[in-house]
């Protein structure tokens, strides 16, 4: 068979997606229908640098998730076709199996595997962690920025000075100190994972407590409820067999994360607080002094309810501005971590891996390395346009 | 200027502004027209959004992305500022036409000295040398009365106070002379006393220079006091415009009067003559009525014919350029008497609810904030000895200027700090120490709070109905949701809203309609003492009213103790039954309201009162002008507080004044002062604001 | 002033002795030594044989004595051997040990032997430094000045055309980190098959000898990155302070753009942008370390990775120190710098 030309290339690509075009079709169609009555996320739709930074972040997303259901995917990402080593975008497979698809759309890579379906499968990936992490990272900063903006003093100073601590950390040390294996078999991940990650849980706590303090009635069967089922979700994430953690017996274990994504997920997290904690931390004290916190103080109502219910609420715009960019900068940090060869498996198709694997042989083959780097670029400038888009409009109002 | 034009300076003939936004044109001023002859101060007078400062930014060209101008003429000295290129533009302001503005602080650029600042105009119009523009600034900044001009051009704006930033914005003005002075809202960022003394600067300047002045203001009363002519705006309308003494004495729109008839003028009573508030409210530049923009709202409106079309200026017969935008003005009895509507019986102060004891808060702040070491703290002393009773349906007013001290003696009878010193007793129980977590729910729902900021006091995030509940839920208020939904209902009844506001947005409500809310809130758990720190000064005078008329009423029906914090004597007379002045963190006088607002005075008060504009031509006021500014409560002065301004103070011998904090004395009926002078000096003192017999 | 200085200093030192001990610690830790003993040693250490090494070298003391050892504060570890003989930190090969010192550590200037580079941690830094330093310096050239014009031309007129392309410019740089941005730069302009060939792939003789063919595409890569960030700050800087009043003020009286902008808003506009090119320090360091290896550039981030990929405990603690020093100088800079530059600030 003749490999294919590049318009041949792009047509099967395009026609690959076609799932991924559906859905997107189908999500602009309905939001730009009700954009009046969806609130900022409809105004969204106002504004084009918006609208095109959303369409990207959504077109990788659906390939993300489509790319899971292996529906995208033209070959298997890991497995190693002989022949196709290092071969071209457009190249036949030399001898196709029944059902195969005929070609490597974007190509193989040095061991021969696919470039198209590592890519479509490496979205999945970051499309997981990262906004989790971001989640996870925004949790804890809101948890400890809050207090440390509303009530200052020696509590602000210090949990600045422990901020500010890892601030001045390069990022990349870091990674290379905590994501190595002899750490993951100290157990200092794991142990980091079961601090850092029971902040969702306080913060849900005292965020349900201070609503329904007034009404006990309600407010003891709710809490114990909700962190019922959180706390088991917790002790399901950080408890894994054989690891340095392990407080629950297998049978009540959900689920297991592999030793290397906790530990990318929790450096992640780790990184990500500090700066959160920051914006955080200097909203809150610009609220703190506006008449409504006053209003609430002078009712009685207790600090936690005030920062939670009074201030947080109001600190929505720039938080959800910044949570934007950061899952950008988050994927950039997964991509550092892949490119270092840190955490991830070598096998992993996530871009950074890619990315690494194909660097070496650039000057001749760019086709490995180019494909996930351009992916990378497009969903990072998708989310920073989308937060562009959003300031703007939440800044109109 | 050397040009020999004698024409008006500036004449805007039927100039209408329109800003463009997504969705659509909104019209800021239409069909608008003006004269200033050389010389002439023109007052521009309106509430919030009639387009009062879209005019000025008119004429200055200035109208941003999103403005334009779409119809009319603007002429400045005969020559069409429309039609102007950028060039000229920029030729003319600065030099020609000058401008000032609300915000001093945020109109002196923070980065650059205040020499280099001034010295920019006359090296960009005159091509002045470095040398002579320096000298230029330091005649104007002598002109404008500031200390040391040497040492105010080499300092930086944040290096000044308020007052004297203004002054410098003045100077920026006045630096190319020009034939032009737009003032827009000069002194509303300042205190009532250090406003007079600028107010006074800027008319006798206007009058050294000859400058004619388009003032730009809220305030009846200071147009009064500044101009010759008025031109009041609605809802991007002229409404009416003539001199001062016809528009103020024989008003020829409804408007006029409504607005007139909502501000409290000596003689306004809350029981005998309460104020009348303008029905409903200011419309949104893009939901205007057909015909009269005022028609909703007015008295007089006749469906049909006022509905009917656009209205015209219309000059008003026998007087000198008097007009009017209103049909009927000529059908209108406009000295009727307003009809006696709510005539209340003054109710009794009952037994004493609260009571202070020599209050003291002192905080201890950091030297220098940003560089000192710990432990070099100062004392600042915000209350001294604050002592004094409130009685159940009595409303006690503290008057004060900024740092007086009467915010930290709110925050402390709310328990959001603790007293230094003294006693606060409610109900006889001791609550100084109490912090407000260590409240009982019931003193917690006892002493409410209404605050200033309409667009602050509510949570942007929650809706109305939401924010009374959960009040209603920290007092303890209802068993249910529902009870607690039934009564959140009713409270928006007792402040005239309407039920369906309770699933609002606070951003969906009217400043007014906010400050309502705010007043609900503070109810929410029936408070027995409500503290409203300047709840209306931050709304247009027609919603103050009707915000002030709620706030009485609720009072009469649930006999709430009702602390009312002001820097406005002329509202303050209207609705207290006594008077608390501070400064300085002291109480300087204090007494009924009668006993207050005549002699013998604080010469504080005497100040304060002289400094207030009243909007009143009947109205002659002594005319008391303070030195200077306020002096920072983290370095108060020795002695006496008020010795630094004092005008009396040469009256008490050997510089006692400097040297002791006076006493309390007594004057009788409850009446107390502190002050040195005599009782020979006090009695000799004479009212400062008189009423002219008809 | 001085005050300031001096607390800002004693924060500084506080900061860096927590991170010093963090990064001690975690290098430190026990897997880490066992790998250590075994590379030394050979990998097929009996556990026995491993600790005993270790015992032998001082490593099994307390993390804060083996801490205090290393910054030259607590006399170092001497460990008798079985012959007599004495061993220990201090004592060089073939020194008495009477005449070793006692304190030997980062403040005395003995930083430790490499085990990877087999020199001394001190001169392995010292040169590796020297040349990111080079590299630094054309970045700093480059990235500040096209960084703060771009973002100063997009602020001065918030939303015209030219506004919206630059913005866009740096937005798309932003989202490109180095390993993308670096991969592209090669494949456009390096690459033997398809690409323009004006550059080198890679960095290797810029070491000697620096030339814009050879050392163009590292600085850009790095610079790109950094540039969009601040030129976005400078922008929403910019913008912000030309809808201030004073500017309206300025405007009116009747000041020209051009003079506006550079009198009236530059200052004002530099502020916020200053304090951030200074905190971009532990920023630009991942760059460094990234094109370092990206273009094999053997500077100070290639050391980085070859101490840390290959558990040399103490080279990567110098270099940890090192990186640790430079980013907290920065910030000192950054506040000092920000004093100087806000007038609201006073330092009386």
């Amino acid at each position: 068979m003749e490999p294919l030309s590049w318009f041949e290339i792009i047509t099967r690509v395009l026609l690959q997606f076609m799932p991924v075009w559906i859905s997107l079709i189908a999500l602009f169609t309905l939001s730009i229908v009700y954009k009046r009555r969806l609130g900022l996320y409809g105004k969204l739709f106002d504004s084009t640098i918006g609208m095109i930074g959303f369409a990207l972040v959504m077109f990788w997303v659906f390939t993300g998730i489509f790319g899971a259901l292996d529906m995208i995917i033209t070959h298997d990402p890991l497995s190693q076709l002989s022949g196709m080593k290092n071969k071209l975008p457009g190249t036949p497979l030399p001898r196709p199996d029944e059902g195969q698809y005929p070609y490597y759309l974007f190509g193989g890579d040095n061991l021969a595997r696919d470039v198209f379906s590592r890519m479509v499968k490496g979205a999945w990936i970051v499309v997981q962690i990262a906004p989790l992490a971001t989640l996870f990272a925004f949790m804890v900063g809101i948890t400890l920025g809050l207090p440390a903006g509303y009530y200052g003093g020696r509590l602000d100073t210090l949990l600045s000075f422990f901020a500010n601590l890892i601030l001045a950390f390069p990022v990349i040390l870091l990674f290379y100190l905590l994501v190595t294996p002899e750490i993951v078999e100290t157990g200092i991940p794991s142990y980091m994972a079961t601090v850092l990650f029971v902040f969702p849980l306080i913060f849900v706590g005292v965020l349900l407590n201070s609503r329904y303090k007034t009404q006990p009635k309600v407010r003891t069967p709710l809490l114990f409820a909700v962190l019922g089922i959180l706390g088991w979700l917790y002790l399901s994430l950080i408890s894994e067999a054989g690891s340095k953690v392990s407080v629950l017996p297998g049978f009540l274990d959900l689920f297991d994360i592999p030793a290397g994504i906790l530990v990318v997920f929790v450096s992640v997290v780790f990184v990500n607080s500090p700066t959160v904690f920051r914006i955080v931390r200097g909203l809150a004290m610009d609220i703190k002094t506006r008449d409504y916190v006053a209003a609430a103080q002078t009712r009685g109502e207790g600090p936690w309810y005030i920062m939670l219910w009074e201030i947080l609420p109001n600190a929505r715009g720039p938080l959800i501005v910044d949570f934007c960019l950061r899952i950008g900068y988050t994927t950039i940090l997964l991509g550092t971590l892949g490119f270092f060869g840190l955490g991830l498996s070598p096998e992993s198709p996530d871009w950074g891996t890619t990315i690494n694997d194909g660097r070496r042989l650039l000057q001749i083959y760019l086709h490995p390395a180019i494909v996930p780097a351009v992916a990378l670029l497009s969903m990072v400038l998708g989310l920073n346009l989308l937060a562009d888009g959003l300031r703007e409009e939440s800044l109109r109002d | 200027m050397t040009d020999s034009y004698d024409g008006p300076i500036l004449e805007i003939d039927q100039l209408s502004i329109s800003f463009f936004t997504r969705l659509r044109e909104i019209p800021a001023v239409m069909d608008f027209s003006v004269k200033v002859m050389p010389g002439e101060a023109v007052g521009l007078v309106g509430e919030s959004g009639c387009g009062k400062s879209t005019v000025a930014l008119g004429v200055m060209q200035d109208l941003g992305k999103n403005g334009r101008i779409v119809d009319g003429s603007i002429k400045f000295k005969g020559r069409n500022l429309n039609e102007m290129s950028q060039e000229e533009l920029r030729q003319i302001r600065g030099s020609e036409i000058a401008m000032i503005y609300q915000e001093p602080m945020a109109s002196l650029n923070p980065a650059m000295k205040i020499g280099k600042q001034l010295m920019e105009v006359p090296m960009i119009h005159r091509g002045s040398s470095e040398k002579e523009a320096y000298d230029r600034a330091l005649q104007v900044v002598t002109d404008v009365k500031l200390p040391d001009p040497k040492r105010i051009l080499d300092s930086y704006p944040h290096q000044l106070s308020g007052g004297q930033q203004q002054r410098i914005v003045i100077a920026m003005a006045l630096m190319a002379e020009p034939s032009l002075l737009i003032l827009d809202e000069p002194t509303t960022a300042l205190d009532v006393t250090v406003e007079a003394a600028v107010v006074e600067l800027v008319k006798e300047l206007g009058k050294k220079y000859g400058t004619s002045m388009l003032f730009i203001s809220h305030n009846l009363g200071l147009v009064l006091e500044t101009c010759d002519r008025i031109c009041v705006m609605y809802s991007g309308e002229a409404v009416e415009r003539g001199s001062i003494k016809d528009v103020f004495d024989e008003m020829q729109h409804p408007y006029t009067q409504a607005l007139f008839r909502s501000i409290p003028l000596p003689g306004a009573d809350k029981n005998a003559a309460p104020l009348r508030a303008i029905p409903g409210n200011f419309p949104l530049p893009h939901e205007r009525p057909p015909g009269c923009n005022f028609g909703p709202r007015c008295d007089y409106f006749e469906a049909g014919r006022c509905d009917a079309q656009d209205i015209p200026m219309q000059p008003v017969p026998g007087n000198d350029r008097h007009a009017t935008r209103c049909l009927k003005f000529q059908e209108i009895d406009w000295n009727a008497p307003l009809a006696k509507s709510d005539i209340t019986e003054k109710p009794e102060p009952g037994r004493v609810v609260l009571k202070m004891d020599d209050l003291k808060k002192y905080y201890e702040v950091a030297a220098n904030a940003l560089f000192g070491k710990r432990g070099d703290t100062k004392v600042v002393k915000a209350n001294e000895t604050l002592s004094f009773e409130a009685r159940e349906s009595e409303t006690l007013a503290i008057v004060g200027e900024s740092g007086c001290g009467k915010s930290t003696f709110a925050k402390v009878l709310m328990g959001l700090e603790t007293a230094t010193e003294g006693q606060i007793l409610l109900d006889n129980r001791n609550i100084e120490s109490t912090a407000i977590e260590d409240r009982d729910t019931q003193t917690v729902a006892d002493v409410q709070m209404v605050f200033q900021n309409p667009f602050d006091t509510l949570n942007p995030s929650m809706t109305v109905g939401r924010q009374i509940i959960r009040a209603l839920e920290v007092f303890g208020i209802g068993n249910s949701d529902g009870e607690r939904r039934k009564r959140m209902l009713q409270l928006l009844d007792l402040v005239k809203l309407p039920r369906a506001f309770a699933d609002r947005m606070p951003r969906q409500l009217s400043g007014g309609q906010k400050q309502r809310v705010g007043i609900a809130r503070a109810f929410a758990g029936n408070a027995r003492i409500v503290v409203a720190d300047e709840p209306v000064s931050a709304l247009d005078v027609s919603v103050q009213a009707a915000v002030t008329d709620l706030l009485m009423e609720i009072q009469r029906e649930q006999k709430t103790t009702l602390l009312f914090i002001s820097h406005d004597l002329s509202i303050v007379r209207y609705l207290a039954d006594r008077v608390m002045v501070m400064y300085l963190g002291h109480v300087v006088e204090l007494g009924s309201t009668d006993q207050v607002f005549s002699p013998p005075y604080h010469p504080y008060t005497e100040a304060l009162l002289s400094a207030v504009p009243i909007a009143d031509t009947r109205v002659k006021k002594k005319h008391i002008v303070l030195e200077g500014d306020i002096p920072s409560a983290m370095n108060p002065p020795s002695g006496c507080p008020f010795q630094t301004r004092c005008r009396w103070k040469s009256q008490v011998p050997g510089g006692l004044c400097e040297k002791e904090v006076p006493p309390v004395r007594q004057l009788g009926d409850g009446h107390q002062v502190k002050c040195h002078l005599s009782d020979a000096e006090l009695a000799s003192m004479e009212p400062v604001i008189q009423i002219a017999a008809e | 002033m001085g005050l300031f200085i001096l607390r800002r200093v004693g924060v500084m030192i506080l900061t860096g002795l927590c991170l010093t001990f963090l990064v001690f610690s975690l290098t430190n830790l026990y897997p880490n030594l066992e790998k250590l003993a075994k590379t030394q040693g050979n990998f097929r250490m009996s556990d026995a044989e491993v600790t005993s090494y270790l015992e032998r070298n001082g490593y099994l003391q307390p993390m804060i004595v083996k801490y205090g050892e290393w910054l030259g504060v607590v006399p170092s570890y001497r460990h008798e051997n079985s012959d007599g003989t004495i061993q220990g930190r201090c004592i060089q090969p073939g020194q008495a040990p009477e005449d070793a010192p006692h304190f030997c550590g980062v403040l005395q200037g003995y930083w430790g032997f490499s085990t990877v580079f087999k020199d001394e941690v001190g001169s392995i830094i010292a040169t590796r430094l020297g040349l990111t330093g080079k590299l630094m310096l054309w970045v700093m050239l480059l990235m500040v000045p096209s960084a703060l014009i771009l973002g100063v031309l997009s602020g001065m007129r918030e939303g015209s055309k030219m506004d919206r392309t630059l913005s866009t410019i740096s937005i798309t740089t932003t989202a490109t980190p180095e390993y993308v941005s670096g991969v592209i730069l090669i494949a456009v302009f390096a690459s033997s098959t398809v690409g323009l060939k004006w550059f080198k792939g890679t960095a290797t003789s810029a070491m000697e000898s620096a030339n814009f063919e050879n050392f163009f595409l590292p600085v850009l890569t790095i610079s790109l990155y950094g540039m969009g960030y601040i030129a976005r700050m400078t922008r929403a800087s910019m913008a912000e302070v030309m809808t201030a009043q004073y500017i309206r003020t300025a405007r009116l009286k009747g000041v020209s753009f051009g003079n506006i902008v550079v009198k009236h808003a530059l200052r004002n506009a530099l502020i916020a942008p200053f304090t951030v090119i200074m905190l971009q320090f532990p920023w630009l360091l991942n760059g460094v370390v990234i094109v370092e290896t990206l273009f094999n550039y053997k500077g100070f981030g290639w050391t980085l990775v070859q101490a840390a990929s290959n558990n040399d405990i103490e080279l990567l603690l110098g270099v940890s120190v090192v990186s640790v020093f430079v980013v907290l100088v920065t910030q000192l800079i950054s506040d000092i710098g920000y004093v100087y530059l806000n007038p609201r600030i006073s330092v009386s």
